[in-house]
């Protein structure tokens, strides 16, 4: 498989990474490479094969529904890039 | 004192032979003056390090001292510490100072163990050579024009050139016991869920865990007993009882050959093609070590093992693409300075925080798991992946643990693979799919090369068999030397 640096600047767009165009024309050389190693799988039949997320095969466990964290937002917001009053501070995304 | 034992410092500290500051000074004065050429760790916390000795001090005075009380070690800097710096080795993270302890921390600091610091790795753990870390490539104590192995590299570097007896490390895809191998030390990865995720900053969820290094299973074995048991506020975390490692390896061997009866399974398709002739010749001799002290080998087949990298390279990205989502700019990490709104100022924090490496596989994983492509390329892999499993699960049918080489080959000299990700990807072919499985293996030194670098061998047993990869690597340990073989660095 073959990625187009169309695909690469999307693929980019989705997972917010600003690339340039340069950085996009090296990074699809890599990724082709990368997605040549991933294709070996496709010649596997799995028809009828489970697919397997947990090797012991966990349900989620469920807890009470009930709070257990105590208030640390001091704390949290002492290490974030910007706050104002108890709030996070992004760009205006509102009119 | 450098060289000791876990047993022999915990018998030192008890007897009033050294204290734990002392132990502490000693070991933060060589990181003081051996890290610069090895660059292993991150933050060195020699303030947090004397305060929690001196508390240890005050605990053996008082009689209530544990195997690890005193003891120093270090936390490769995934694991979160609470008011030390914790970086994933990321410029994403270069400030970031956790208001709160890992699981595995917390266990660790109650256990009244004395951290000195935090250890380099991969960033974000993405890597098998420890080159990827914003912090500068750690070099390898056996020769520092070589990498340590990753993604754990710092850890593994810091125990072999002795500036800390034991490390803890975590392993997605390898990242103990490769650089393990490579830095000629032991170390283990358990069954997965047997410790504890809280505050390890995740990479990819259904195949991180936390293990050990050390320089012998014994000192493993001691580290791992005080990391595992249940934790509620990981979803994964099995809900089974700590087990006392150590206790099992404390029983006197029992005459010449005291791993008979133990059946070693030796996959083919670990001893096919692609193996270093040195790699080979010193598996092949530690075999016939295992034979020597009783255990027998038997031939088994995992005929999908070759699958597990392709596995790997879409579950591991798939599971990085949104892990790695939370690293916005917006409640810790780092920020760009300018942006025109906000999509912008995720995009360009998130450019500016990532390398390379992370990039790719953030790129990879949302690729995969995009609209169209989730079917062919995430679900065709976990269906891949209970095939490896099913795999595992008939090999350990015919014997009791599965042997071969940790790395096909040793460890190679910085730079050699910077271009070729996919070169790199292939040097985990021994480990990877172990992770796939939520297997536990074991990597320790079991000769050198013809270029004097240090060989590891691998040994997989089945779901919470940690303790009988421990002992039987401890028996082989107690025959051989290999595990007391040391660098320059560390004589």
């Amino acid at each position: 498989m073959s990625l187009s640096n169309e695909q690469v600047g999307h693929i980019a767009r989705l997972a917010r990474i600003a690339l340039t165009d340069a950085g996009i024309e090296a990074a699809r050389a890599k990724l082709d490479d990368i997605f040549e190693l991933i294709e070996q799988m496709q010649a596997v039949d799995t028809t009828g094969v489970a697919p397997m997320s947990h090797p012991q095969e966990l349900a989620a466990r469920l807890r009470p529904d009930a709070v257990t964290e105590t208030d640390r937002r001091d704390a949290f917001q002492k290490i974030a890039p910007q706050t104002e009053a108890g709030l996070y501070l992004v760009p205006k995304v509102i009119e | 004192m450098i060289n000791a034992s876990l047993v022999e410092l915990r018998r030192a500290l008890d007897a009033g032979r050294i204290s734990s500051a002392e132990l502490a000074t000693l070991f933060l004065d060589r990181i003081a003056a051996l890290d610069p050429q090895l660059n292993a760790f991150i933050t060195v916390d020699r303030d947090g390090a004397i305060e929690a000795a001196r508390a240890a001090d005050a605990r053996i005075a008082a009689g209530r001292a544990g195997p690890l009380t005193g003891i120093p070690l270090a936390h490769k800097d995934v694991f979160c510490t609470e008011g030390v710096l914790t970086t994933c080795a990321s410029k994403m993270l270069g400030n970031f100072v956790s208001p709160y302890d890992a699981h595995v921390v917390g266990l660790l600091k109650a256990a009244g163990a004395v951290s000195l610091g935090k250890t380099n790795m991969d960033e974000f753990a993405m890597g098998s050579s420890n080159e990827s870390s914003f912090y500068g490539p750690v070099k390898n104590p056996w020769d520092t024009a070589r990498v340590p192995g990753g993604s754990s590299g710092g850890s593994a570097a810091a125990v072999a050139a002795r500036l800390v007896p034991i490390a803890t490390g975590t392993d997605t895809g390898g990242s103990v016991r490769q650089p393990a191998a490579f830095c000629g030390i032991t170390g283990i990865k358990p069954t997965y869920g047997l410790v504890s995720r809280y505050g390890m900053i995740a990479y990819a969820s259904s195949l991180d865990q936390g293990g050990a290094f050390g320089a012998s299973a014994e000192d493993c074995a001691l580290l791992l007993s005080a990391m595992t048991g249940f934790d509620e506020r990981d979803s994964t975390s099995l809900e089974r009882a700590p087990e006392d490692y150590a206790a099992a390896l404390a029983a006197p061997a029992a005459g010449p050959q005291p791993l008979a009866g133990l059946r070693i399974g030796l996959p083919r398709e670990f001893f096919a093609e692609g193996m270093a002739d040195g790699v080979r010749a010193a598996v092949e001799a530690a075999l016939d070590q295992y034979r020597a002290l009783g255990a027998t080998t038997v031939d088994v087949s995992l005929p999908n093992a070759k699958l597990a990298i392709p596995a790997y390279y879409v579950i591991a990205p798939a599971e990085c693409s949104s892990n790695l989502s939370r690293f916005d700019g917006v409640r810790y990490g780092h920020r760009a300075a300018d942006y025109a709104d906000l999509a912008d100022m995720y995009s360009k924090s998130r450019a500016e925080g990532f390398g390379e490496e992370v990039k790719r596989r953030i790129l990879v994983g949302t690729y995969v798991l995009s609209h169209g492509y989730y079917d062919a390329y995430y679900l065709q892999a976990q269906r891949l992946r209970r095939l490896i499993a099913e795999d595992f699960r008939a090999a350990l049918a015919q014997c009791d643990v599965i042997a071969g080489p940790t790395t096909p080959t040793t460890a190679w000299t910085l730079g050699a693979m910077a271009d070729d990700p996919v070169q790199m990807y292939l040097s985990d072919i021994y480990t990877i799919a172990v992770n796939l499985a939520g297997l536990p293996g074991i990597s320790h030194p079991c000769g050198f090369d013809a270029g004097g670098l240090p060989v590891g061998l691998q040994l997989v047993g089945d779901y919470f068999g940690e303790g009988r990869l421990l002992a039987a690597t401890h028996r082989f340990q107690q025959a051989t030397d290999w595990h007391l073989r040391r660098p320059e660095y560390a004589r």
